[in-house]
């Protein structure tokens, strides 16, 4: 009997033992759309490169990502590494969920800031600390009908706000047909109206971001600019009647049309094949003559979670995502715009003829302000009001009053909150 | 002693469920109604220091809001349209099933029930495919009698009736079910002496089939009422409540607040708003159905 409950005790001590001594770090990492979903040919490289290191890949949907990475900080679940779109981080800050990388990135020989694209390298510092590594990049630019433009007598596209606007109005003459437009401005998308604001160096908010600033100088004349070309029928009002852009895009219902890179790849497969040549891509025009004027900094970056308890395996992986190497082989699979300038340089990106207006732009771009409630009020108020307004049927001074008092609502919490960490 | 032992046997079997129920039914709902006097956003779920009791501020924040009235009146419209076409379609099923002159009963039966059991998720993906604009089932078929397309979701004006037409399609099978239940037990007798004294197929089923299946359809209506008002997936998933907040419910209104946007204070709020509206609904169903004393 006793043999059999040594015996007993020792299996239990060896295969405690045996568990206990890990082989390999395992991490988890959350990457969003077809990034997540193509991230894994990188995330086996970097498992080859440190077998003692392995990536547990979750993809997850666009559409449900923001609720999904809530809910795991709520529950506790947060992975290791996630991908966090730009505009996200001061959310996850004000959650106090991300491990602050400054230490991390002082000590790496892999991730230099001076090789990064300045205003999207700023979206990732909050409060002088640094949260997140830029995975890739994304901005608008103006696509635009390179023969229509022609057509019409010009032999660029606009560098200045007037510039801008005075095509318009002579593409619009080359119409044959009532249903035909210059300038597209999609009401259902707050970043034209953004966009132009921030160009025109409005500030959007202001005292400390706890107020709107909607109804500034600034924003009300980018905001007047943009309602010209809706009121001189430049710019269609129906989103109805452009359902499919691409199509529209190439029936010349209109020229101008301000988008991210993902549509580069998109107007190649989409448009038909006699439209090559006929397109092309160029930095934003400036309302002074400071050419080209400011963008926004989108895209996305990584961060490592605070409650992670395998942070040196995370920032490995990291780095290796960063190296210019994998990044050129990113920009291969998915074409993913890289944040390193120095992948810039190589053949691939820079003999496209369509990138060097988003290597010029990146150059000039601004990040929106860095408040966690930023996304509801540009998605829900900005985009709301700017729908209102483009109808014509209230003044653009009532509407960006209207919008104020909504964004003031809004903020009443981090009002109150600044003013109770004053106290404290 | 008896007593006693009638309460220890009580437990027993009560017990486990009970507990479950107040662990994960009455608990949450008794937190979420002390959530909506709470502004409960972000902020707090970071810190509980900025946690604030606001009183009714949610509620009336509730009220000044256009989207919630716009995510009320597509609601309403969801319920008063989908919910009576929904039962009138599940009576019309169930009379033709209990027809004498059909065959295949069961069979039919099943195929009418199938949609029921089937994921909501997958059904909702699969009728997107059929509402597609260009290469679209539906607009296919309308073709061929000389209707030119409809953007079936991406129109304010169609992307409610495609809604409602893809719930009722879902759900009649469950109430068809319930209203067969309801024929079968309606004595043939009624029927045979009703035919004697000269009475048609209109006048045996105005006089005889309605008021006989009176408590069948109170309950259905009530259900069907509570289930609809709830709508929630299927704009979730085929519109996410657009286009123009055409198809906004208030579920899912209060979904965007309380997930997307994590004002769960808020969105709380809107939950219990919602309850009192249900709970409005079918008070008033009861009070008809004793008046008419059904």
């Amino acid at each position: 009997m006793m043999r059999y409950i040594v015996s007993f005790v020792l299996l239990i001590i060896i295969s405690s033992g045996c568990s206990e001594k890990h082989h390999y770090t395992e991490i988890e990492f959350w990457a969003m759309g077809i990034e997540g979903e193509k991230a894994s040919e990188l995330a086996r490289l970097f498992e080859a490169e440190n077998p003692d290191i392995k990536v547990n890949i979750n993809q997850i949907p666009w559409t449900a990502a923001h609720e999904k990475l809530m809910t795991a900080f709520a529950s506790e679940t947060l992975p290791d590494v996630f991908q966090l779109g730009n505009t996200w981080i001061p959310e996850f800050r004000a959650l106090d969920a991300l491990e602050s990388l400054d230490g991390y990135i002082a000590d790496s020989r892999v991730i230099k800031r001076s090789e990064y694209f300045e205003g999207i390298w700023e979206t990732n510092l909050l409060e002088n600390s640094t949260l997140g590594i830029p995975w890739y990049v994304d901005t608008r630019v103006l696509f635009y009908r390179s023969d229509l433009l022609k057509k019409a007598g010009f032999n660029s596209s606009p560098r200045t706000w007037n510039d801008l606007y005075f095509q318009s109005q002579k593409i619009k003459q080359l119409c044959t047909s009532e249903n035909c437009y210059s300038f597209f401005v999609p009401v259902n998308e707050w970043v034209p109206f953004i966009l132009f604001g921030i160009q025109n160096n409005a500030r959007l908010l202001r005292e400390n971001d706890s107020y709107g600033d909607f109804s500034s100088v600034e924003f009300r004349e980018s905001f007047e600019f943009l309602m010209k070309f809706f009121e001189e029928e430049l710019a269609p009002k129906d989103m109805q009647s452009v359902l499919n852009i691409y199509q529209a895009f190439e029936s010349g219902y209109f020229a101008f049309y301000i988008t991210g890179p993902w549509n580069i790849g998109e107007f190649q497969r989409r448009l038909s094949p006699a439209m090559k040549g006929k397109w092309m891509t160029a930095p934003l025009p400036s309302p002074d003559e400071n050419y080209p004027g400011y963008s926004i900094a989108g895209g996305a970056s990584l961060v490592i979670s605070r409650f992670s308890e395998k942070k040196t395996a995370a920032w490995k992986f990291i780095e290796f995502m960063s190296r210019p190497d994998n990044q050129l082989r990113f920009y291969k699979i998915v074409a993913a715009l890289p944040p390193n300038k120095t992948v810039w340089e190589n053949k691939i990106l820079a003999d496209n003829p369509y990138l060097s207006a988003f290597f010029k732009q990146l150059e000039k771009v601004k990040p929106t302000p860095k408040i966690p409630e930023w996304e509801q009020i540009a998605s829900a108020k900005v985009q709301q009001y700017a729908e209102l307004a483009s109808t014509g049927k209230v003044s653009v001074e009532i509407v960006l009053k209207m919008l104020d008092d909504d964004v003031d609502n809004i903020l009443e919490k981090r009002r109150w909150i600044l003013k109770h960490r004053q106290a404290e | 002693m008896r007593k006693k032992t009638s309460t220890i046997v009580l437990l027993i079997f009560f017990g486990p469920s009970l507990l479950v129920i107040t662990v994960f039914f009455f608990i949450p709902v008794l937190a979420s109604f002390i959530f909506s006097f709470t502004d409960f956003n972000i902020y707090s779920l970071g810190n509980l220091n900025y946690l604030r009791f606001i009183g009714i501020d949610n509620y009336s924040k509730i009220l000044h809001e256009p989207l919630f009235w716009s995510a009320l009146k597509n609601t309403f419209y969801f319920v008063l349209a989908g919910g009576p076409l929904s039962v009138a379609v599940s009576l019309g099923a169930a009379i033709l099933l209990n027809s004498k002159l059909i065959r295949f009963k069961a069979f039919f039966r099943t195929i009418y029930f199938l949609p029921v059991v089937t994921t909501l998720v997958a059904v909702a993906i699969v009728w997107r495919f059929i509402y597609h604009p260009r290469f679209g089932m539906l607009n296919y078929f309308l073709g061929f009698i000389g209707i030119s397309p409809v953007d079936w979701l991406g129109d304010p004006t169609f992307s409610m009736p495609a809604i409602i037409l893809m719930a009722v399609w879902k759900n009649f099978g469950y109430n068809m079910i319930i209203f067969i239940a309801g024929l079968q037990n309606i004595p043939e007798e009624l029927y045979e002496a009703a035919s004697i004294e000269g009475a048609g197929a209109w006048s045996r089923f105005r006089h005889i089939t309605l008021p006989m299946l009176a408590p069948a359809t109170v309950f259905i209506s009530v259900i069907t009422m509570i289930g609809y008002f709830q709508l929630f997936s299927e704009p979730y998933i085929m519109t996410q409540g657009g286009p123009l907040n055409s198809t906004l419910s208030i579920v899912l209104y209060m979904y965007q607040e309380g997930f997307r946007w994590w004002n769960l204070g808020y969105s709380t709020a809107i939950a219990f708003t919602l309850f009192v509206i249900i709970f409005t609904g079918a008070l008033i169903q009861f009070r008809i159905q004793k008046r008419y004393d059904i």
